[in-house]
């Protein structure tokens, strides 16, 4: 982005506060857009009349992101990859989450690839109310035969999830192309050798292309620039990705500077960069574990410093885990704390037997509490209290975890302590004792003051419930 | 210089747990962690819950909105230009040269401060080596500025017999009776560039044991191993003051690390106590710049401690419970010493060990039906471990306080490459493609 104030992009609109995009004024629309919540689209009359296609142009050009955003894939599924505007995420947030594909090849029994296309688009691994998933299938041609990998792109696009060509025969790119009409591949990859070809097809199919040059920057721009000046927008980067030794330094290095360039205004270089942490599987490390291990560090490296997307082998959970967890964490927007529906949750089957306990709204905080109860088989009702997603202890400090707020919080879930339940007993989270004596007067309830942590919950329960009469 | 990769020397303790792996699943309920047990501060839950601290600072300098409705094809026409299929001729014909060039970070002017660790005879103490972190002109690993010292690893030791994930356990069952074996056992087998001494069981709620007698198991550490050593209390801030004191005492000479000052106990007696007996101190702050700029500040200018005696620790918390605040703290701490915040400019420390305390590295498997299978938890836990410290690693953190031996080893591995310090064959990684895998 060329810009980062909402006073420069307010300049480029009708300053008419007509209200039509649904703020009050052109100025709060302006805000929006830097911080990409909204876009110029939403704007009818920018859009609309024609005095201000100029501006409109303009304005699109100034917001767009330093790094291309590139998509691959088609319908529901398809990623996008790229449209960072920053070097470190604390100074905006990264945008879209490095895209993990993991690869087939087109030599293996047609079983196996189903089962192993079916397991990569079916995993799901739950975190803070929702599921991080995988995204999508490299297929490698082993075979290096255009019949033999067509065949294994049509199984693949059969489950509808996102592909990457891998290959440096142009036939046999044009053969899987064939196969799969309208399903926007990534095509991997073109090189100093076959340039030409691929990027003609990349035209032809107007589809995204890798320029791969190993450890060679100049010919990796020179590559992007050609393809660019050809009329190819969707530019991946594959500088190489080295798995050890001094060879996986030059990787790291020329992420940095490839990704440095690009948002200090190298327009030439901004693209997505791709890493290659499958290439753990050629460094020798004869123990697989190992050899996943290290390939998950890799990928652990590559999610931090500016890897958009990748190539992987390995699906054992211990190396995907970690993995998509990294990614979502370094993806996540530093700004802005994740909440949950303030509302009461029932944990397991509760009854009027159960035990009662609140906690905040803050996503980190409440899926911690509720897996805390349900992992150790504890029926319960958990209110989580809008907080406006902050943490216990900060919210008990800050004022927004109130007696009245979770007198509150009771009232609107509709939740009477003294009919839903036999024991009119609420538990307080640890962090929040203080607020002890004001509860019971509010609530008209017995208070009992729980752990600290809510992993001693189970340890607790034992020696406090049901409560003593 | 290694020609491959040694990994290889894992291999073996992999094998080892591929039957404890199956004997892990089968039992049901085993759950053998203790958070309070690690002591020092280092809990993982607490970090988490405090984690959307510097969250919400941050959103005082953001307008918020949701992040989701990023403009999809901004900058680009609505609608690409169609081109007649007859009228396409090719349009690739000669390659266009372009030299690639980016500039270093001008910013980055201030060099991080260097501190030493232990004591030789050289320096007055019993050492057999000194490590010094911090020193660095730019971030990790980042070909601006040379990196002057590696990464460093202190595996811990506890005084006592605690829980631990099994996985993480069965590294150290024989040797948890003494420290001192522990120590050796971390040194010799592990290969630790340092020895942490939790002293836990002087909290008042675990053992209560005397400040006198713990000194006597840093002075047992102390001769059972010759890498400089961090001493750390229980945590508990009315009594690590004193346990420390003491420890320093004993080990006078030794330049060792106490852990911790913090702004919640009597700092300016840790303070004292590494000042008069010369040691470092560990400046442990939760998640929070401004609360690590104020103990710096404190420990600087009301204590005396001399810039080249202080590490900082802003808190560790673990991959899926928090990593996303830590990681970015840190980070954040780095560079605004690298453009010229004195209060900032100090080496950093982390709990990594912390990251034990994430269920996904110690449960038996997932306690939700719907989830992907998590596979055996003896294999998940060291690399939750490593994938934390690594990206603390690339964050800025120069120590890891460390527990599983594969995690150190493979962090060691992954750190000492990214420094340069490895040498491999080249792979040819052009046949990528046609990989037998």
């Amino acid at each position: 982005m060329k810009i980062n104030s909402p006073l420069e992009a307010y300049k480029y609109l009708p300053q008419t506060n007509c209200g039509e995009c649904g703020e009050a004024t052109c100025m709060a629309f302006a805000s929006k857009l830097i911080d990409r919540s909204g876009k110029t689209s939403d704007c009818p009359p920018l859009v609309k009349e024609k005095k201000f296609a100029k501006k409109l142009a303009e304005l699109d050009r100034l917001l767009a992101p330093e790094i291309r955003q590139v998509t691959i894939g088609a319908g529901e599924k398809a990623v996008n990859i790229g449209g960072d505007d920053v070097l470190y995420r604390h100074k905006l947030t990264f945008f879209n989450k490095t895209k993990m594909f993991f690869d087939v090849a087109d030599n293996m029994e047609e079983a196996a690839l189903v089962a192993r296309v079916k397991q990569i688009a079916g995993y799901k691994k739950f975190y803070v109310g929702r599921n991080l998933l995988l995204d999508g299938v490299a297929i490698r041609a082993v075979s290096n035969d255009p019949v033999k990998f067509a065949a294994a792109v049509k199984k693949v696009a059969e489950v509808g999830i996102p592909m990457i060509f891998c290959s440096f025969n142009p036939a046999v790119l044009k053969a899987g192309l064939e196969a799969a009409k309208d399903k926007n591949p990534l095509l991997y990859a073109a090189n100093k050798d076959n340039w030409k070809e691929i990027g003609e097809l990349a035209l032809e199919y107007k589809v995204p292309v890798v320029v791969s040059a190993f450890n060679d920057l100049d010919a990796l721009k020179t590559l992007a620039k050609t393809f660019a000046e050809a009329g190819i927008k969707d530019i991946v980067l594959d500088p190489g990705t080295y798995p050890t030794g001094k060879g996986l330094k030059d990787t790291f290095t020329n992420f940095l500077k490839i990704r440095r360039a690009g948002i200090m205004g190298d327009t030439e270089i901004a693209y997505p960069i791709m890493a290659l942490p499958f290439t753990a599987w050629m460094a020798g490390i004869a123990d697989p574990v190992s050899a996943s291990y290290w390939e998950t560090v890799m990928a652990s490296v590559f999610t931090i410093r500016y890897g958009d997307i990748m190539i992987l082998h390995s699906m054992e959970p211990y190396a995907t885990m970690p993995e998509v967890h990294l990614a979502e964490t370094i993806y996540t927007d530093p700004r802005s704390p994740v909440a949950v529906d303030s509302k009461m949750y029932k944990v397991g089957n509760p009854t009027a037997d159960s035990p009662v306990l609140f906690t905040t709204n803050f996503a980190l905080t409440y899926y911690t509490v509720e897996s805390d109860l349900s992992s150790n088989g504890i029926d319960c009702w958990l209110l989580a209290v809008n907080t406006d997603g902050i943490g216990v202890e900060a919210a008990v400090a800050g004022g927004q975890l109130t007696a009245d707020k979770v007198k509150d919080a009771f009232d609107k879930a509709g939740f009477d302590l003294k009919t839903a339940v036999n024991h009119n007993t609420v538990i307080t989270p640890g962090l929040a004792a203080r607020l002890q004596g004001d509860l019971e007067d509010k609530l008209g309830a017995s208070v009992k003051v729980g752990p600290m942590d809510s992993g001693r919950l189970p340890g607790w329960m034992e020696k406090n419930w049901p409560p003593k009469k | 210089m290694a020609k491959k990769m040694k990994l290889s020397d894992i291999t073996s303790m992999f094998a080892g747990m591929d039957v404890e792996a199956l004997e892990g699943v089968t039992i049901e309920g085993d759950i053998e962690i203790d958070l309070g047990g690690l002591g020092g501060g280092f809990d993982p839950m607490l970090a988490a819950a405090l984690g959307q601290e510097s969250a919400i600072l941050a959103q005082h300098f953001a307008r918020l909105a949701g992040m989701f409705g990023y403009p999809v094809g901004i900058g680009a026409p609505a609608a690409a230009p169609a081109v007649s299929p007859a009228l396409a001729a090719p349009k690739l014909k000669d390659l266009i040269p372009a030299k690639f060039d980016v500039a270093n970070i001008a910013e980055w002017t201030t060099q991080i401060q260097e501190v030493p660790i232990g004591n030789t005879s050289a320096d007055g103490g019993s050492r057999g080596k000194r490590v010094v972190v911090g020193g660095e002109k730019a971030l990790p690993f980042f070909p601006d500025a040379p990196m002057p010292n590696r990464n460093q690893v202190t595996i811990d030791v506890f005084d006592m017999r605690i829980g631990l994930a099994k996985a993480v356990k069965e590294n150290y069952d024989e040797v948890m009776d003494s420290p001192g074996e522990w120590a050796k056992k971390n040194v010799e087998k592990f290969n630790a560039d340092m020895i942490t001494i939790h002293l836990i069981s002087t909290d008042p709620l675990i053992k209560d044991t005397p400040a006198k007698e713990a000194a006597k198991t840093v002075e047992e550490v102390l001769q059972a191993v010759d890498v400089p050593i961090a001493i750390g209390g229980s945590g508990n801030p009315q009594k690590d003051p004193e346990v420390l004191a003491r420890a320093a005492e004993v080990a006078e000479g030794e330049r060792c690390l106490l852990a911790s000052a913090s702004l919640n106990l009597d700092y300016a007696a840790i303070a004292e106590a590494a000042i008069k007996y010369d040691h470092d101190v560990l400046s442990w702050t939760q998640l929070d710049m401004n609360a690590q700029k104020e103990l710096n500040r404190k420990l600087m200018k009301q204590c005396n401690v001399p810039r080249d005696r202080i590490i900082m620790d802003p808190t560790t918390a673990a991959l899926g419970y928090g990593l996303d605040y830590a990681y970015t703290n840190m980070e954040r701490i780095r560079l605004a010493a690298l453009m010229g915040d004195d209060e900032l400019t100090f080496p950093m420390s982390s709990g990594t060990t912390n990251a034990w305390g994430a269920r996904e590295s110690w449960m038996v498997s997932s306690p939700l039906k719907e989830d992907s299978d998590w596979g055996p938890r003896e294999y998940r836990g060291p690399i939750w471990e490593i994938v934390t410290g690594l990206s603390l690693a690339i964050a800025g953190n120069d120590l890891f306080m460390m527990m599983h031996p594969t995690s150190v080893a493979v962090l060691k591995q992954i750190t000492q490459t990214l420094f340069g310090m490895i040498d491999t064959e080249q792979v040819d990684i052009a046949k990528w493609i046609g990989a037998e895998v």
